[in-house]
């Protein structure tokens, strides 16, 4: 690392801090005075300390909202890191037809959240729906809105339609920066197309797959309109995520002190996720930096 | 012939991709009847009057509208403070710089349900609900990390000499910056403009909670219509495939970025 | 053991018919510290590749020890090549990357250990062994690429395509003393592409000077310098390039305008064989400042550069420049001068090429 260090640099810096601060600080601020208090009205708030903290943290409804969001956001990673990075691989180098591949891919990415969720109620309605007409068709009963198995192969199924192209496009980046010649010297040295996916392509994407598995675990983790739409929650809970169990509580019974706990828990569970992968993705592989 | 199955393995892949998107077209050029009455994989009685309705009652059309002025606000935004940021992370050293970074970052990692009623109260404050400045700068809560993050990578990749050259030549720095420094990341800038377009257009909570009529949003629009209406489902999918053109315009005019360019980056 | 045979070979990419390398035949002996000389653009790195196996020739054959090899992936040739940027394995340590190709053939690892350490030290990388590649200064992964052609033991020659490039010139200087010390040692066919022409005049053997996708000659640095096969070899090689002036030839005098010049006996008479543009060519170190009236040809001095060990002279011949190097101590003053042009070093070129 040559950098100069020159603190003059921080004035090219605030008008980030400034804008980013504008919505970050005080709404942040707020909700840690919410979590503290009991709010009545407008006027009747009382110091509650951490009561709504423990109380959150021994409600067994949010425990098992959060399980389901580890195992949602633990195979999400399991399923669209291998896949995208194989569409990746097996996209061509260059000419239209790598140009046709990246915009069919971003198709999916460019549709609004809540959409997402009305395509999928679409495709999978056993009446009008391709896919649970044709699921259905094979003898196969499926119906996401009544067996908790099928809602979550099906909310699976449309995170994984929806946001493996967004791995694929990162991956497909990394893949383009590698020089020609480290192809030419694996194939001289006789490495076989698996030595030269894992010793030359896979830590060459390193940076790329840091960006691309801590935006997908963010926002998989954070994951709220497109289930939201698709199956509300149900049946029963089955896919009562971590988001979607906290709006039930803030909005549905209007519990904003215990609520306000509930976010700042759940932040830090995803600032501390983050970190640990950002910590072992950069050590993993190389030992430089 | 393994690069062969390897195509086709890409090109089935690429099919089913399009098959729900394909599935929601179908639906759009239908009447609501015939969808409901009959299952079709094409439509036989072809109709173009729900995007006739979208394109003619102003509640619809307006939605667009106000998406996209919002959304082009935010890139526009999202971009001006982010390249002189990312130069900043990418070619000095300053106090609390890695701190700074990761703050930036952390921005994308809190549940939006609770924070929008701070978010709310924060923004009448300045009188700013239902304005599309008001949805562009709160987007940039999460896409000027995002812009600062990729920019940075693809500004390591240019050689320091340059700006030593350049300053070493009289360019002051606003004109280096501009004349010099930003066509060479060209590539990045396009790249970046495209996530950060992407991600504010695909937003809904934000963007719900702080408009109401005159800025609103076309995602809030649709889950709107749809309480109210009951379920009209050749409009729905009609609005739907209405929200994937104006992204598919933007990244048909960023793909040879994407294809080349985007390479040159670390991302 | 590797003798390299090229029969009627030649590269085009893509379809529109240009060739990146016309139609040639070369041999390269076994054994041989070869120099590939060029300026950019001028396929040596095309020829490079298509000697290694990473390009297919369009047509043509590549001929290893008799054996056709045409057709032969690169890990089927007993061949390596060491690229213009440091090729290293960022994950695995210098051992690792070393071992690398013995391991991919299958190699006992007793074996690659012993044949590992054996290159290390013989590159002087046996104390960096177990740290890990990425981490090391561009001339030790430089050493690192070149060890993993080495370490097989059936290779017999190594291609270098401007293995210098990302060098420091301090390192640069050492790194190739090394190369040279690694072909006396094992004496292997050493192909070296460069566009610097001391490099190859000081690692190379034999030098293959190329031009525009073909051999333009193929010689000793001493044949290269004193009998130019084409007026690009003339004008490439040296500093200043070869003095070239268009001429007409009247037996075995050269007419440069009204000036003439005596050549070697019997030139006229077999350039008169060939048609084409004539000109004459001589090297700025064979001219001479004429003393106590030998015969000569009168110049006007247009500038003098001292640099040194010696000085350059620039003057004109009737209108024509030229430029002569003069050996320090010489003193050179006046407006005009007397040039003289020893016959068996000045050259006669009919359509580029030299009359012998």
């Amino acid at each position: 690392m040559d950098k100069t260090h020159d603190n003059k640099a921080w004035f090219l810096v605030i008008p980030v801090f400034v804008i980013v601060a504008f919505s970050a600080i005080i709404p942040l601020m707020t909700v840690v005075n919410y979590s503290l208090q009991d709010i009545f009205g407008p006027n009747e708030r009382y110091f509650v300390g951490t009561e709504w903290f423990r109380e959150v943290l021994n409600d067994s409804r949010l425990h098992g909202a959060l399980y389901r969001q580890l195992l949602f956001s633990g195979l999400v990673l399991l399923i669209e890191v291998p896949l995208g990075v194989a569409i990746a691989l097996a996209m061509p180098p260059r000419g239209w037809t790598a140009s046709l591949c990246l915009v069919l891919l971003a198709i999916p990415l460019l549709i609004p959240w809540n959409v997402i969720g009305t395509i999928w109620i679409i495709f999978t309605r056993p009446d009008i729906g391709l896919l649970g007409r044709t699921i259905n068709g094979l003898g196969i009963p499926f119906d996401h809105t009544a067996a908790p198995l099928d809602a979550w192969v099906t909310v699976m199924l449309m995170e994984v339609w929806h946001w493996t192209p967004l791995v694929a496009l990162l991956a497909y980046a990394g893949l383009r920066a590698i020089p020609e010649a480290y192809y030419q010297a694996a194939r001289i040295d006789g490495a076989s197309a698996w030595a030269v996916f894992k010793y030359i392509q896979l830590p060459k994407m390193r940076g790329v797959l840091t960006i691309a598995i801590l935006l997908r675990f963010m926002d998989s983790f954070l994951i709220y309109a497109e289930p939201f739409v698709l199956t509300g929650g149900g049946p029963g809970n089955s896919t009562t995520f971590l988001s979607i169990y906290l709006v039930k509580q803030a909005v549905g019974q209007f519990d904003l002190g215990p609520a306000a706990a509930f976010s700042i828990i759940y932040f830090l569970i995803v600032l501390l996720f983050s970190w640990v992968f950002y910590q072992v993705l950069q050590r993993v592989g190389t030992g430089d930096k | 012939m393994r690069i062969r199955k390897r195509t086709v393995a890409l090109t089935l892949y690429l099919v089913l991709l399009l098959l729900p998107v394909y599935w929601m077209l179908n639906m759009s050029l239908r009447f609501n009847a015939d969808i409901l009455g009959t299952f079709r994989l094409f439509p036989s009685e072809f109709t173009l009057a729900n995007y006739v309705k979208i394109f003619t009652d102003p509640a619809w059309y307006s939605g667009y509208v106000n998406s996209i002025i919002y959304v082009s606000m935010n890139t526009a935004i999202s971009l001006l403070v982010a390249l002189p940021a990312a130069y900043a992370f990418s070619r000095y050293r300053f106090i609390g710089d890695k701190h700074m970074f990761f703050w930036l970052l952390t921005n994308r990692m809190a549940p939006p349900a609770v924070f929008l009623l701070p978010f709310f109260q924060l923004y009448s404050t300045f009188g700013l609900i239902d304005t599309h400045i008001a949805v562009a700068i709160s987007h940039c809560l999460f896409n000027v990390p995002l812009a600062v993050w990729i920019l940075e990578g693809f500004m390591s990749g240019v050689p320091r000499e340059i700006d030593e050259t350049a300053y070493i030549d009289g360019y002051s720095f606003p004109r280096f910056f501009l004349t010099v420094f930003i066509p060479l990341i060209r590539a990045g800038v396009g790249a970046t403009a495209f996530f950060c377009f992407m991600f504010s257009w695909v937003e809904l909570l934000l963007a719900r909670t702080l408009t109401t009529t005159e800025a609103k949003p076309i995602a809030a629009t649709m889950t709107r219509t749809v309480s109210a209406t009951g379920l009209d489902w050749g409009l729905l999918a009609a609005a739907g495939i209405l929200t994937i053109v104006p992204g598919a315009l933007v990244i048909w005019f960023v793909r040879n970025y994407m294809a080349k360019g985007f390479a040159l980056g670390r991302v | 053991m590797a003798r390299i045979e090229l029969r009627n070979l030649a590269h085009s990419y893509g379809r529109n018919g240009t060739y990146a390398l016309k139609p040639l035949d070369l041999t390269w002996e076994d054994g041989g510290a070869y120099a590939l000389l060029g300026p950019s653009g001028c396929g040596k790195t095309t020829m490079l590749n298509v000697i290694s196996g990473l390009l297919r020739p369009s047509q043509g054959q590549v001929v290893i020890d008799g054996r056709d090899a045409t057709g032969l992936e690169p890990r089927a040739r007993n061949i390596a090549q060491v690229f213009q940027f440091p090729v290293i394995y960022d994950t695995m340590t210098v051992f690792d990357n070393l071992a690398f190709p013995l391991r991919n053939r299958g190699v006992a690892e007793s074996e690659v250990g012993t044949r590992v350490n054996e290159i290390a030290d013989m590159l002087d990388l046996g104390q960096d062994l177990r740290r890990r590649a990425s981490g090391l200064t561009a001339d030790a992964k430089q050493k690192i690429s070149l060890g993993r052609g080495l370490v097989r033991t059936d290779v017999a020659a190594v291609l270098f395509d401007e293995p210098l490039t990302v060098i420091n010139p301090h390192m640069k200087f050492l790194l190739r003393r090394k190369l040279k010390q690694v072909h006396e040692r094992l004496g292997i066919t050493f192909i070296y592409v460069t566009h610097d022409q001391n490099e190859a005049l000081t690692f190379a053997d034999q030098v293959v000077v190329m031009h525009d996708g073909s051999v333009v000659q193929q010689g000793s640095p001493r044949d290269l310098f004193e009998r130019p096969a084409h007026t690009f070899v003339g004008y490439f090689i040296g500093s200043p390039g070869m003095n070239l002036l268009p001429c007409r030839l009247d037996g075995d005098t050269a007419l440069v305008e009204g000036s003439r010049i005596q050549l070697a006996p019997g030139v006229g008479a077999r350039a008169a064989q060939r048609s084409g543009p004539v000109r004459l060519g001589v090297r700025p170190e064979f001219l001479r400042l004429a003393r106590n009236g030998e015969p000569s040809i009168g110049a006007e001095i247009a500038a003098v550069e001292d640099l040194g060990n010696y000085s350059v002279v620039t003057v004109k011949l009737d209108g024509h420049v030229l430029r002569i190097k003069v050996p320090e101590g010489e003193t050179v003053e006046g407006t005009t001068c007397q040039v003289v042009f020893p016959p068996e070093h000045t050259k006669i070129y009919v359509d580029e090429r030299l009359v012998e």
